[in-house]
């Protein structure tokens, strides 16, 4: 609401797919056939709605998850209770769900190796959940052609929330590729919430004002794909070209080959300069062809998991944890139970810096002990969510912090990145625009 | 020549890649880069973090943003809702990468010690409503 009201945007780029969220989606959907989106897009839509009309501000989102034609009606419904029926197009682009065509594919000699290991799909193609390609700016610019006032989209590349307003905007040519490259970088800085103007910023973080009422991203871009980023006039947060900086380098492998599927990004190049009053200006942006495949992310069932806490008070509190541990490792071995990977971790000592932590001091006020499991079946963790509670009376002494109740236990939805041929995703790519 | 901490020379900020970490390095000061260049190294890096980091440690340069970016495999359980691990998004591995100590000058070690660091006495100051 504040993006849109605290100043003018043209724009507004609403990112609310994780990695895994395809595949919570998945499920949702797969018990009720009108579920499977972002909920929260809706709502929103409907409180901005007419504010977006009146001021000419486009929304593009991935919102649509794995159901993106739910989603549509549900955003002209938002619309229509909002007052601007007839003042306003929904475009809907679909054709990244794979699903449906996976044996097809395979078939077709579509591998789906896995990137990261170069495991063949066999091993895990019973157990897939979802199966989703990132798709391009195309769709969104013709959703934009065809007059749009909102675009939503299922998995796309996240940056393409940013870089295909641009190359409607200024008609950038798809084989203007530093031009993309640019787009794609103010993408990328863009996607994160308030990460590029002081949020997670480690940067005298102790002196970044007002993060109670911190300003998201703006990025204006000029035709050249210079850009500047920035924040709304009286919001709280920091821009800076450090604060965007931390931003550039997160989530990212080779930042000479930032892969998107319309270029191929290089943030090396980038240049940064300080304006001053929270504007930074980029520029010198290059980018490279588009590569052959589109990235695919795949989802599926890997087992159960429950993690436990109990928290231990001075004296000889990490001692304690530690003994607490062991005790209920026998437990669970007596118990003839097999789990894939069993986790210890001393949150207050070793949980996040793990050996470089060293040797916990004997006067260590307090620390939580926080075991987790991961298993192939249910029972097993189901179990271990059961023996934690009894550790407070049969094992070491001073322990609280089980008020809470039995550990939840979580299915395990696993992540498989593949390829796919461009050649077998966009001849199915759809673009449908509804009138509100 | 002294130690300094990486924390007091750069900062950083980390996040997840499938099953890998990544963190990226900013040196606070342009000048100060060539340490990072010179003394980060992939295989330095890979000792510090020791059994946490599993497989290679690669690293990349971005000179004109004055940052390194380093890609380690096989840090984080299995990654994504896999992982048992607290972490297991590796939002923090950038801070346990800033406590690597730097050789440097008595000069530069006397200017940046405490450069990342709260202020001594500092606080958040006092809630909504109860302040002026």
């Amino acid at each position: 609401m504040r993006q849109v009201e605290g100043g003018p945007i043209d724009y507004l780029a609403l990112d609310y797919l994780a990695e895994v969220t395809m595949s919570i989606m998945q499920k949702l959907r797969s018990r009720d056939p009108a579920a499977g989106y972002a909920r929260d897009f809706a709502p929103l839509m409907e409180r901005i709605f007419p504010a977006c009309i009146s001021g000419g501000v486009r929304v593009i989102s991935n919102a649509g998850g794995v159901n993106p034609d739910a989603a549509a009606d549900a955003v002209i419904e938002a619309g229509r209770s909002s007052g601007v029926a007839g003042q306003a197009k929904v475009g809907l682009v679909a054709g990244d769900d794979l699903m449906e065509r996976l044996d097809d594919l395979i078939a077709a000699g579509e591998r789906f190796e896995n990137m990261e290991t170069g495991e063949p799909l066999e091993s895990i193609l019973g157990r897939v959940q979802s199966a989703n390609a990132y798709l391009g700016a195309a769709p969104i610019v013709r959703a934009l052609e065809l007059g749009a006032d909102v675009v939503v989209t299922g998995r796309c590349a996240d940056a393409a929330l940013t870089y295909g307003p641009l190359m409607h905007e200024f008609g950038w040519h798809e084989d203007d590729f530093d031009r993309i490259g640019a787009g794609v970088a103010a993408g990328h800085i863009n996607e994160c919430g308030a990460q590029a103007t002081g949020g997670n910023c480690s940067i005298e973080w102790w002196d970044i004002p007002n993060l109670a009422d911190v300003g998201f991203p703006i990025v204006e871009v000029s035709e050249d794909g210079s850009f500047v980023v920035t924040k709304h006039l009286g919001t709280g947060g920091r821009v800076t070209s450090a604060t965007v900086t931390e931003q550039i380098v997160y989530e990212i492998g080779d930042p000479a080959a930032y892969i998107t599927p319309d270029a191929v990004a290089d943030f090396t190049s980038l240049e940064l300069t300080d304006l001053g009053d929270d504007r930074v200006r980029v520029t010198g942006a290059k980018g490279r062809s588009r590569t052959d495949s589109l990235k695919v992310s795949i989802a599926y069932s890997a087992g159960w998991k429950a993690v436990g806490t109990l928290t231990y008070a001075w004296p000889d509190a990490a001692a304690k944890a530690r003994a607490a541990d062991r005790i209920l490792r026998s437990r669970l071995e007596g118990l003839g139970l097999h789990f894939e990977e069993m986790r210890t971790e001393l949150v207050g000592w070793d949980s996040t810096h793990g050996h470089l932590a060293g040797e916990p001091p004997a006067d260590l006020p307090e620390v939580q002990l926080r075991i987790g499991v991961r298993a192939a079946e249910r029972a097993p963790v189901e179990r271990f969510t059961r023996e934690i509670a009894p550790l407070v009376l049969t094992g070491p002494p001073s322990v609280t912090g089980f008020a809470g109740g039995r550990p939840r236990v979580q299915e395990v939805m696993a992540y498989w990145p593949a390829l796919i041929r461009r050649e077998a995703v966009e001849p199915h790519v759809t673009v449908d625009v509804r009138e509100v | 020549m002294a130690f300094v901490q990486l924390v007091d020379l750069a900062h950083a900020r980390s996040g997840d890649k499938g099953n890998n970490a990544n963190v990226g390095v900013i040196a606070y000061d342009p000048e100060h880069y060539h340490l990072l260049v010179s003394q980060l190294t992939s295989a330095r890096v890979k000792e510090h973090f020791g059994e946490i980091v599993k497989g290679p440690v690669e690293r990349f340069e971005l000179p004109k943003l004055h940052a390194l970016n380093f890609l380690l495999h096989g840090a984080l359980g299995g990654g994504g809702t896999v992982s048992l691990m607290n972490d297991a998004q590796a939002k923090v591995f950038s801070t346990a990468l800033l406590r690597i100590e730097i050789e440097v000058s008595d000069a530069v070690a006397a200017a940046v010690t405490g450069r990342g660091r709260v202020p001594a006495g500092w606080t958040p100051g006092e809630p909504p409503g109860k302040g002026e």
